[in-house]
């Protein structure tokens, strides 16, 4: 076993990993951050999306040794310490962008990546983004309506009303 | 997965030491190697990450030729090639999906070859140079059969140099399951020919159809290619396609990468 220290969410934190230790095993089992769920262990299914030194990566598909010193936020981050959602969150229980909520850490994760790039992502650019993201109860419609209403555009025109 | 060590080199020359034990294998991204160790299809007793390697990153251009760091990710190489490189900038943004492009390297793409990755299908096209830590390889001589390089043990690819073609277009057919290539074609023309290479489609992975490389020299129009075809011998199949119709794929999509190329 390594000791393995990074920040997570802002604050310092360290525990034992082994080499196989993916980061998503460690930020559940030894941070105890269960808000990064494992969909899939394929890298198929993006609910284990995180940010690492600020970009979207597959928390399932890197090991936690290689996350050393990185900056890492994962979804329990993203509310304030009040528990104020963020905007993005907001916007997706606003316009229903769940069903099960399985998905949703990734989804939002993704989301924030992307509107950090692309503050003003079209429908077809939000729906691009997310093909790394499965939503098994198929609800992509108010996903994409959420991230339109979180980037401050017209929902309006989004299908399936 | 099976357990094994993980050693984080900072430099070329310390990762090629460390590879230098028994049973070491290099991390690259890990995009396609992580999965791989999750199904118990590898079990390397030690990996050794390249990814905390500074000279493997990074981008310059020079003389016409496009320089890529071997560790560089697909979402920098998009991000950083849209002016010098564009088709290979569309190329790399549409690799996977954005979480995929952030941590998988070109370096790893082109080392492990496999038979439907869009990145050999630019090197082959482009006539590229493989950079490694002991030599310099030809892309004509690196690509040797699916998921096959002449790579040897140990050896790691450092750098990419790509001369920029006068025009270039990727067209890829998506597997929507995968991400890869269900059949990808690249043309590349330069002042002294066209170069085609075909993604997705043989059994022997990535190959120059060198009949349409001809026709388009002579002719750089979509046109010229009416006629030829390939044979779906050697064609790989499966439940998402038959060997005749990648075959014909490859004829389709050369003619929409001409006329998208202009």
């Amino acid at each position: 076993m390594t000791k393995v220290s990074m920040t997570v969410n802002g604050k310092p934190a360290s525990g034992e990993a082994e080499g196989r230790t993916l980061l998503s095993s460690f930020l559940r089992e030894e941070l105890e951050l269960t808000g990064t769920h494992v969909g899939c262990d394929t890298s198929q299914c993006g609910a284990c999306v995180v940010h690492v030194n600020g970009v979207a990566v597959k928390s399932c598909t890197m090991l936690a040794i290689e996350a050393e010193g990185a900056e890492v936020a994962t979804i329990e981050g993203q509310a304030a310490a009040d528990g104020t959602l963020n905007t993005v969150q907001q916007a997706f229980q606003d316009h229903h962008g769940l069903q099960c909520g399985f998905c949703t850490p990734g989804m939002v994760m993704s989301a924030t990546a992307l509107l950090k790039d692309n503050p003003k992502p079209s429908e077809q650019e939000i729906r691009e983004y997310l093909e790394g993201n499965l939503c098994r109860c198929t609800g992509y419609h108010n996903i994409v309506k959420a991230i339109m209403a979180a980037s401050g555009q017209d929902v309006s025109a989004i299908a399936a009303e | 997965m099976y357990n094994f060590e993980v050693e984080q080199p900072t430099s070329v020359a310390d990762a090629v030491a460390a590879l230098g034990e028994e049973e070491a294998q290099a991390l690259g991204g890990g995009q396609t190697l992580i999965p791989t160790l999750k199904q118990r299809l590898a079990s390397p007793s030690k990996l050794v990450s390249l990814s905390g390697i500074a000279e493997m990153q990074g981008m310059s251009a020079d003389a016409g030729v496009l320089s890529i760091g071997g560790g560089t990710a697909h979402a920098t190489v998009a991000a950083g090639t849209a002016a010098s490189y564009p088709a290979l900038a569309a190329l790399a943004g549409n690799i996977g999906d954005p979480a995929v492009r952030n941590r998988g390297t070109i370096g790893g793409s082109l080392a492990n070859n496999d038979p439907a990755a869009c990145y050999p299908a630019a090197a082959l096209a482009s006539g590229a140079t493989i950079v490694t830590n002991a030599r310099e390889i030809a892309a004509d001589d690196y690509f040797d059969g699916l998921f096959t390089t002449a790579l040897e043990e140990g050896e790691i690819v450092t750098q990419v140099r790509f001369p920029v073609p006068e025009v270039a277009n990727y067209q890829k057919f998506v597997q929507p399951a995968s991400r890869f290539a269900l059949v990808g074609v690249f043309v590349a023309k330069y002042p002294d020919g066209v170069r085609v290479a075909v993604t997705g489609a043989s059994e022997d992975g990535v190959f120059r159809w060198s009949e349409a490389e001809a026709a388009l020299s002579a002719n750089f129009n979509a046109d010229a290619l009416e006629g030829l075809s390939l044979s779906p011998d050697g064609m790989m199949a499966d439940l998402h396609g038959t060997k005749a119709y990648r075959a014909h794929l490859i004829s389709v999509l050369t003619k929409r990468a001409v006329a998208a190329a202009g």
